[in-house]
């Protein structure tokens, strides 16, 4: 019996049998529908983190002024500073053969003026580096110019809610920005969305770290960021860098390093784990569904009885009665999956529509693993019915009318 | 040739044994037009099964055309019933999903023969059964007459040696009847062993070589009647 003899026999059988076809259909969609949008839900979260975090920079140290006793990030804003951290301090970790990056930080807010316009805004003090640290990318101009951190100039760069609130339709880039009581010259305009240091970067204006200390009338860095070569030379440049701060700080250990990457791994780690449960309790609902099929099967199987016998009287073979039953629970095990595969994608884009922030596509794994599993599923349980039927007595198969 | 020698064949029926067939011997030779008659439970129906190889004897021997053929493999039988043995059933077992050229070619189909041979086939065992009109009609569409008629397509089509028919006429009006064996006989004529297994004394007469069964024993054969 050839392929396309067994698959039109068997395609015959599944559109006689309209109700149990669509049982069998209903129950296989709906486990690999599941599936598919469960590990998309999960997938998406998990990209969404993922996304937060990387978009404050990868291979990065935080260098935070003040020991933190306990450990842990919370804790460091509660740990008393002893001494700052000073521009010549970031310059001096810079000397370490796997750091690539350096931006210190000054963090404060100002007014921000424009003709009639004023508004309040954060202002982070900087250097070149900060662009490609944070993976940041500009509408338009250009970014802080590189050169020598202590070097100060009347300068800066403005998030796109900035420039949009205080210069509306007017280019921003070379009008002269009043920030406090000084006046800065708008060389860029920040294309990037995302946040920094909790703060939306639509909203910051960034002008060179010595300027925002004399704005702010500081000598204090508030963080400064390293950014490693690789990620294996973290632990080194960690070590380089806390015995440099202790040799400028008179052998005091009075810094806290933060790794992003560290705490972005076990994210992963957690919402990876997370995404293969649920697909795995997803999976159960195949099993349900691969337990229908079976039952279904039996019962067909015995309405079919004379056919089978029949079947047997013209010269089939055990194995070939069994390989056209097995066809049958495989053809409503693919076209199951299919119509799962449509209802999935479907449910993920009705998802992705409600929550447009959520990025739940399901991963390629999770639809193809789905697949292959209900086709296997159609395969196990089709398979018992199939040896019931191969077995028939034939003589009783043909009285049995 | 169709040998049978010693065959006993026993059912359990609940806790009593049910001696179906008794040391049957026979001889059937190639073409011979054969009737076994009998009352219900007399074990003709069971011969009849174990000469087409859907039962198996509980001893004895059996041969076809020279072949022992008791012991052979289930994809064996199977290829020896394809090959050789035609059935003809009371019901006339037609598949209700299939049109009437589609139940003709089913065991083509599970012998693996082309699409194109079939259909070639098919059209002219249809024509030959005057029932090239009803080729694409479902078994529903279809008189009674007309369903065994293709019955006998099906049975045919592998070319068989011997064909063996369980009460033919059974569901059938006398016209039909008499016009489904009419077509049995010409199938006779052309040196295919016909045995037909019956209740109709009618049809039973006809037959060339009559076989009375009682209890699972033969108690007549007329034997070949030259």
């Amino acid at each position: 019996m050839s392929i396309s003899d067994l698959l039109r026999f068997s395609f015959a059988a599944i559109i006689r049998h309209r109700l149990r076809t669509a049982l069998v259909l209903i129950a296989i969609a709906i486990g690999v529908a599941s599936i598919i949008i469960l590990t998309g839900l999960g997938e998406g979260a998990r990209r969404f983190v993922l996304g937060e975090f990387s978009s404050l920079g990868t291979n990065l140290l935080i260098v935070l002024p003040g020991k933190s006793e306990t450990g842990g990030a919370m804790s460091v804003f509660s740990g008393a500073t002893t001494r700052d951290l000073t521009l010549q301090d970031a310059s001096s970790l810079k000397r370490h053969p796997q750091v690539r990056r350096i931006a210190p930080i000054v963090f404060g807010a100002a007014e921000a003026s424009w003709q009639q316009r004023s508004r309040e805004a954060p202002i982070i003090g900087s250097s070149s580096e900060m662009l490609s640290i944070r993976h940041w990318s500009l509408a338009q101009g250009r970014f802080l110019p590189p050169g020598e951190l202590t070097q100060a100039s009347a300068v800066c760069v403005i998030g796109k809610k900035i420039a949009e609130e205080l210069f509306a339709q007017t280019n921003p880039v070379g009008k002269n920005l009043r920030i406090g009581d000084r006046r800065f010259r708008v060389i860029g305009v920040l294309a990037s969305s995302g946040r920094t240091i909790d703060l939306d970067v639509q909203n910051i204006i960034i002008i060179p770290a010595v300027s925002a200390q004399n704005l702010f009338n500081t000598p204090a860095l508030f963080r400064i960021l390293v950014e490693t070569r690789t990620r294996d030379s973290q632990e080194k440049v960690k070590k380089f860098i806390i015995n440099t701060m202790k040799s400028r700080h008179q052998g005091e250990e009075d810094i806290t390093i933060i790794s992003q990457d560290a705490l972005l791994g076990t994210f992963d780690k957690i919402l990876t784990a997370l995404t293969l449960t649920i697909s795995g309790i997803a999976a159960i609902s195949l099993t349900v569904a691969g337990i229908l099929i079976m039952n279904i099967m039996l019962i067909t199987v015995s309405q079919r009885t004379t056919e089978i016998g029949l079947l047997k009287a013209l010269g089939a073979s055990r194995y070939q009665i069994q390989i056209i039953f097995m066809t049958d629970a495989v053809l409503l095990a693919i076209a199951g999956a299919t119509l799962g595969l449509f209802l999935g994608q479907g449910g993920n884009l009705f998802i992705h529509q409600l929550f447009p922030a959520l990025d739940n596509s399901a991963p390629t794994w999770s639809v193809v693993s789905a697949f292959l599993v209900a086709i296997c599923t159609g395969l196990i349980f089709g398979a018992m019915p199939a040896r019931r039927a191969a077995n028939l007595n034939p003589v009783q198969a043909l009285v049995h009318h | 040739m169709i040998e049978l020698l010693d065959i006993n064949r026993i059912f359990q029926v609940g806790d009593q044994q049910v001696h179906a067939l008794k040391d049957i011997n026979l001889t059937i030779q190639n073409g011979e037009y054969l009737s076994i008659m009998g009352p219900s439970g007399s074990g003709k129906s069971t011969l009849l099964n174990i000469i087409g190889m859907l039962d198996q004897p509980d001893s004895g021997t059996y041969h076809l055309e020279g072949k022992e053929v008791t012991h052979l493999s289930d994809n064996e039988k199977s290829i020896i019933r394809s090959s050789q043995i035609g059935f003809i059933f009371q019901f006339f077992h037609l598949l209700p999903r299939l049109t009437a050229a589609e139940n003709i070619a089913l065991p083509m189909m599970l012998a693996g023969i082309s699409p194109s041979e079939r259909q070639k086939r098919t059209n002219k065992i249809l024509a030959l059964l005057d029932l090239t009109e009803r080729a694409h009609h479902k078994p529903e569409q279809l008189s009674g007459g007309q369903r065994q008629r293709v019955a006998i397509g099906r049975a045919t089509i592998m070319q068989p040696k011997v064909l063996l028919a369980d009460e033919p006429t059974g569901n059938l009006d006398r016209h039909a009847g008499h016009e489904v064996i009419k077509i049995l006989e010409q199938l006779n004529q052309q040196d295919i062993t016909l045995i037909v297994v019956t209740h109709d004394p009618e049809l039973g007469e006809r037959a060339h070589r009559k076989i009375k069964f009682v209890d699972g024993a033969i108690t007549i054969d007329t034997g070949t009647q030259s």
